[in-house]
């Protein structure tokens, strides 16, 4: 099982509370994570990712073991520790604005 | 007995105030979508409970919203703005090619017929249509056929602000995009026509040019079609023969820079602007804040001062912050950058606050229920 941290407004946006449990068959990577977060929340599509080149959003980081992978391979596997659910997935929005 | 429902975007989300026709107590509901921006909301004349929201942030993109129950709940509906085919470029800011990006929606306008049908007005400028309630988008293409290679941005993006359909012949719509000009269609939206004659600005390098003006905002009565006003960059403008002529009608306006422009309900010509003091000072003359209004359809125009901040008021009305009820007495809106929603519910001769500390307003509407 993997976990998922999303930020405050995808979390409202999913109308979900807290951290999102999902089910990720094959290799865990950021890209079979954010398939299947799509796949059960589609409200999300286009929030993390663009629509069409599915590239990250500018002002999105993702965050693994406390080392920002956002600029990784969106396909390399993801550590153990992601994968079996001991450490979370972090989707985090950049800190700016006002 | 009628009521009014006024649907304000702002910055950090958006607000749902209701009347009874008096419009002297007023019940506000919100916020919805909480820190996101909501460029616009707008109901359907056919269906006044079907409304749509644009809600968009520079983190998450682009969110459509709909509500059928009168902005009471709502959900996401469709969200994927993809130009036809290849878009090819626009002019940067510094006269370079720039490939086509969409930012966000800037204005939905609700068809007059259905009330799944849609139009959308986005950033980078385009026009789409939805005829499902929102679910898709589908791109009218035939807009960027009128030199949009050439359109560039003006300082606060190259956003399609204004879709006005003609009532009364819906294949009839106007549009207006920043820093690139106005257009007619007389075919639904498929092919356009540039409309800029007899608009002139000095910040361009051909001030007559066909592209290039800074259209801020143009507005309609619904019983004179052919007739258009425009709050432009600088000047205050009017068109009898549908946008194929202009000439100015600043008159006696203290600046003629601003952003809003409406027109009363039952006369069409009586007019309303917000004079803000310059491009580079956006806020009113003097800090004080006052409407103008022209019974003429333009050149002699009065303050209207009566319930406004006359001493230390700073804020800015931006181009879809104000707009007009149906009552038998015209309601007037307006919304502030400072948070402040104001009616006057006489024409314009006296105002009062519907509520003082939103977040800043983008855009207000107003619907007039039975």
């Amino acid at each position: 099982m993997i976990r998922v941290v999303l930020p405050f407004h995808l979390r409202n946006l999913a109308k979900v509370t807290g951290e999102v449990t999902l089910e990720v068959s094959g290799q865990v990577s950021m890209r079979s994570i954010l398939d299947a977060l799509e796949a059960r929340y589609p409200v999300l599509q286009g929030t993390i990712r663009d629509h069409g080149s599915i590239k990250r959003r500018p002002l999105i980081r993702f965050f693994v073991c406390e080392q920002d992978w956002s600029y990784e391979d969106p396909e390399a596997p993801l550590p153990e520790a992601v994968a079996s659910g001991r450490e979370p997935f972090f989707v985090v929005g950049a800190i700016a604005g006002g | 007995m009628s009521s009014v429902r006024v649907l304000v975007g702002t910055r950090k989300g958006a607000f749902v105030i209701e009347s009874d026709g008096k419009r002297q107590k007023w019940n506000v509901n919100g916020p919805f979508f909480g820190g996101w921006e909501l460029y616009h909301l707008k109901g359907s004349p056919v269906d006044p409970n079907r409304i749509y929201a644009s809600q968009s942030s520079s983190w998450f993109g682009q969110k459509i919203q709909r509500s059928d129950d009168g902005g009471k709940t709502w959900n996401p509906v469709g969200d994927k703005f993809a130009y036809d085919g290849t878009p090819g470029t626009h002019q940067w800011y510094d006269g370079t090619p720039h490939p086509w990006e969409f930012k966000r929606v800037w204005h939905l306008e609700p068809s007059v017929t259905d009330p799944d049908t849609v139009y959308a007005g986005v950033e980078d400028a385009a026009f789409f249509r939805s005829t499902d309630g929102g679910q898709s988008w589908h791109e009218l293409p035939g807009l960027r056929d009128q030199q949009g290679a050439k359109w560039m941005p003006g300082a606060g993006g190259m956003g399609l602000h204004t879709i006005l359909i003609d009532q009364n012949n819906p294949n009839r719509i106007f549009i207006a995009i920043s820093a690139a000009g106005a257009f007619r269609s007389e075919d639904g939206g498929n092919s356009w026509k540039i409309i800029t004659k007899g608009l002139h600005s000095q910040y361009i390098p051909d001030p007559t040019a066909e592209i290039g003006h800074c259209v801020h905002r143009i507005c309609m009565h619904k019983d004179k079609p052919n007739t258009l006003f425009m709050q432009k960059h600088w000047d205050v403008l009017r068109t009898d023969d549908a946008g194929d002529n202009w000439r100015e009608v600043s008159g006696n306006l203290p600046t003629d820079f601003g952003f809003c422009i409406d027109v009363h309900a039952h006369e069409p010509e009586t007019v309303y602007v917000v004079p803000i003091k310059s491009d580079s000072e956006h806020y009113p003359m003097d800090g004080a804040l006052r409407v103008y209004r022209s019974k003429t359809g333009g050149n002699d125009w009065e303050p209207m001062t009566k319930g406004l901040p006359q001493e230390n008021c700073f804020v800015n009305v931006l181009r879809d912050a104000m707009a007009v009820d149906t009552l038998d007495d015209c309601g007037i809106y307006f919304g502030t950058t400072g948070g402040q929603v104001y009616c006057s519910s006489d024409g314009g001769d006296n105002w009062s606050p519907i509520v003082r500390d939103l977040p800043a307003v983008l855009s207000v509407e107003v619907q007039t229920l039975p």
